[in-house]
């Protein structure tokens, strides 16, 4: 490019154009056709005249529900990209026996199960649960908004900033080859010298600052901004399980944070944190790291527990069994998902005593979750079911995850990890309760709770597609595995020699494509229900006969959720004020108070992404100018006295007066 | 009184209220963790200078204790911490906060020492062996259970 490479290298660090994979196609034509569907989304942009209201009432918007909405399509668009990966390893692995190589060279292979592994979890399991939990917890708990508005816009372009990171990497450069939790000292600068561990690095770290951040606002949220009366003992279970997750966010991802951090010194100024030799120790990355990453495990999983809750309750037109079991036992939960990190690495050889500790504790933890499964079922009981689609996917849940919670009790025995660890049944294992409790219920939560944000219910003969086909492509998928694993066939294996093997990997990418046609479906839903729209319109704003108060105000929420702050005398609290004959005020509305929308968040986004770009790629000058600007905006913004605005009392009468109206024309 | 009057009656938002009565400290108090914190921090720098307790890890045991006081100090005095202030939520915060700090400090320190003890290599030094050294039979080279509690 330069004829002076010195002058190069200041300029575009170890940035240069052979960084761009020309010469791998499957990546140019992902390339073209990223590049054509950008181009028909910024053109029909343009042409439907979109930009203005996307800018002003979405991009900037600090209100929860569209920054919850956005969280989540940012998770779908991000699980197009993670299950395009988990096909490709499949198809991979289905083929690549004896002298068949496949298609997937070794070191594409590798990056391929990093990225998938990474995105599944940072880029759609975390956005899916924050999106759900920033959506619903304000609504739930008769609030305005959170806590902070504008830190929620923030952490939200913080987390997009981290996924936009991950898919660079995807045309210039490479991702990281080591495994989603990068353990050194492969990820180290010795053995992966590359950027692609940087870029895991840095998209993890800005995500992570999203991650932390709205985890402090929905704590501050739920413990200060309850609608009166609404005691924690009447608090809805889902924001129970919010409130807990959100504590384990805080409390772990600290943690993350600086074990990656040690890992950036290790890497870019030599330090030797986690090398293996000058005193430093891999091992202790690996202790650390999963002190963060067994309640990551649980700060996805409790969200899904409280859709379940709520959908079990709402569906069995019963009031939840054991209330109090179900908080106790969230509880406990957290407590105990700081006591089993060990689990992850028994074979690192620590020694009977400290694994009998571990294992022992590992087992305990399956008791509250037991109680959990009892309490919906005993909730069903004599309950009379709508077998609606988020109903369905609650006892697709159950079935899945009990067999997914019963083969991680058999992997906390430590003897037979030895046996099984690192082996495809762990693999089975993890996506077990990953996909049957997380993401079957982040779909059942998104498909509860779609009325609620966009004014109709979801098309249920597609819904029902898509759950039928992501069950039994579940099973097809991860049953195989299971049997693999026991006959002790290792993860993350490009190529096979023994052809016996075969048959398995064939069922299980089977099982991969009636879960593509299960993510389809979910498309199609989408799709058909917006067509559908005015047939599915729900005006009552409460289309399950639910029980908790997001119900209580009309689909889609005005911005300000509530004309007036319910009071809360029960838990169920619109189930009860609904058995005691609430009416809904017509009059004496006032002005509302309430957080005005900024760019500065998007800004500060943008702005990350660069920084992080810069800090991979060793442009020094880039990294240093975008981190002044950081905190140039950072504080620029504390001086922005602009941020708040009155609804007048008026416009509040001419909304409520239109729900009035359209509630009157149902009658 | 209905329900749908005594949904009126609170009107307004949540946002509008949240101050807190007595959440911020006094002249007084500040000057009183200020001078602390200026005498937990001069008497272990007087430990290390002159050298008073002549052994170096006792008094690096002493200016640890100091430094638990010091953060004590700054938890009541700035941080305004007590048992009280938002109606305990502090307070219990900070229960769960030392609980976790605890386990991960300490489960830290007890799984790297039984892995030190148990991996490394009997002379328990950072060097490898010599290369031409004979390979020592499994099961002699680390005695797997030295530590039975």
């Amino acid at each position: 490019m330069f004829s002076n490479p010195d002058l190069q290298k200041l300029l575009f660090g170890r940035l240069t154009l052979d960084a761009v994979p020309l010469h791998e196609p499957i990546l140019l034509i992902t390339f073209a056709m990223v590049g054509l569907g950008g181009l028909a989304v910024l053109g029909g942009l343009t042409y439907f005249r979109l930009w203005g209201p996307l800018w002003r009432d979405w991009f900037t918007s600090v209100d929860h529900k569209k920054i919850g909405i956005m969280y989540i399509v940012l998770a779908l668009v991000m699980l197009l990209r993670g299950f395009a990966d988990a096909l490709m390893m499949r198809a991979q692995q289905a083929m690549a026996f004896g002298p068949n190589e496949g298609y997937l060279p070794p070191h594409h292979y590798d990056q391929i199960f990093t990225a998938h592994g990474v995105i599944m979890i940072f880029f759609v399991a975390m956005p899916l649960v924050t999106g759900l939990m920033n959506f619903v917890v304000p609504l739930q708990i008769g609030a305005r908004d959170v806590a902070f508005p504008f830190l929620n816009n923030f952490s939200f372009w913080m987390t997009v900033a981290g996924a936009v990171t991950v898919m660079a990497s995807l045309f210039v450069g490479e991702f990281a080859r080591t495994g989603w939790l990068a353990y050194p000292p492969l990820s180290g600068p010795a053995m992966s010298p590359g950027v692609g561990v940087d870029y895991y690095i840095w998209a993890l770290q800005i995500a992570g600052i999203g991650t932390l951040l709205s985890g402090i606002n929905l704590i501050a949220t739920i413990v200060k901004m309850r609608a009166p009366g609404m005691g924690m003992m009447r608090m809805p279970i889902f924001t129970w399980t919010a409130l807990c997750t959100n504590i384990l966010i805080v409390a772990a991802f600290p943690i993350l944070t600086a074990v990656l951090a040690m890992l950036s010194l290790d890497r870019y100024v030599g330090t030797h944190f986690f090398s293996n030799d000058l005193g430093g120790n891999p091992m202790m990355y690996v202790n650390l790291i999963w002190i963060w990453g067994h309640p990551e495990v649980y700060i996805l999983i409790l969200p899904a527990f409280g859709v379940f809750s709520e959908i079990t309750a709402t569906f069995s037109r019963k009031r939840l069994f054991g209330y109090a079991s179900m908080v106790y036992a969230t509880v406990v939960i957290t407590i105990l998902s700081y006591l089993v990190w060990l689990h992850h690495f028994f074979t690192m050889g620590s020694g009977a005593s400290v694994n009998s500790f571990f294992g022992i504790t590992t087992m305990i933890i399956s008791i509250p979750t037991g109680a959990k499964i009892f309490n919906w079922l005993f909730t069903m009981y004599k309950g009379r079911i709508d077998f609606d689609v988020p109903m369905l996917w609650t006892i697709g849940f159950m079935v899945t995850f009990t067999v997914g919670g019963m083969t991680g009790v058999l992997l906390a025995v430590p003897p037979a990890d030895f046996v099984l660890h690192n082996s495809l049944f762990l693999i089975a294992h993890f996506h077990n309760v990953i996909i049957g409790g997380v993401l079957f219920g982040m779909l059942a939560g998104i498909t509860y709770w779609f009325p609620k944000a966009f004014g109709y219910k979801l098309d249920a003969f597609w819904g029902k597609m898509s759950f039928w086909f992501w069950l039994t492509g579940f099973w097809f998928a991860f049953m195989p595995l299971y049997v693999l694993g026991l006959m002790g066939v290792t993860r993350r294996v490009q190529h096979f020699d023994d052809p016996s093997l075969q048959i398995w990997f064939v069922i299980a990418a089977f099982g991969a494509f009636l879960i593509l046609l299960g993510i389809a479906s979910f498309i199609v839903t989408l799709v058909v229900s917006f067509l559908k729209r005015e047939e599915l319109r729900d005006l009552t704003g409460d289309p399950w006969n639910g029980r908790t108060l997001e119900w209580a105000t009309s689909s889609p929420p005005p911005d300000y959720n509530f004309a007036f702050t319910p009071v809360v005398h029960d838990h169920d609290a619109w189930w009860d004020m609904k058995k005691r004959g609430y009416v809904r005020p017509l009059s004496g509305f006032q002005k509302i108070h309430m957080p005005r929308g900024t760019a500065t968040g998007l800004i500060l986004g943008v702005i990350s992404i660069v920084f992080s770009f810069a800090m991979i790629w060793y442009i020094w000058w880039l990294a240093a100018l975008t981190f002044v600007a950081l905190t140039v905006v950072t504080i620029g913004h504390t001086f922005n006295y602009a941020r708040d605005f009155y609804i007048p009392a008026d416009e509040v009468v001419r909304t409520e007066n239109a729900r009035t109206a359209l509630l009157a024309e149902r009658v | 009184m209905s329900v749908a009057s005594e949904d009126a009656n609170v009107r307004g938002s949540g946002r509008d209220v949240h101050e807190e009565p007595g959440g911020h400290g006094s002249f007084r108090g500040y000057m009183t963790g200020f001078l602390l914190s200026v005498v937990l921090t001069a008497i272990p720098f007087w430990l290390v200078m002159s050298d008073v307790l002549g052994a170096p890890r006792l008094t690096g045991l002493v200016v640890m204790a100091f430094a638990v006081v010091q953060i004590v100090v700054h938890m009541v005095y700035f941080l305004h911490m007590n048992t009280r202030s938002e109606g305990g939520w502090t307070i219990l915060a900070l229960i769960f906060t030392l609980t976790l700090v605890l386990i991960t400090l300490v489960g830290s320190v007890w799984v790297m020492y039984h892995l030190d003890t148990n991996m490394m290599p009997a002379d328990h030094g950072m060097h490898m062996p010599a290369p031409q050294s004979v390979p020592v039979e499994p099961g002699t080279a680390a005695p797997p259970h030295q530590h039975q509690h």
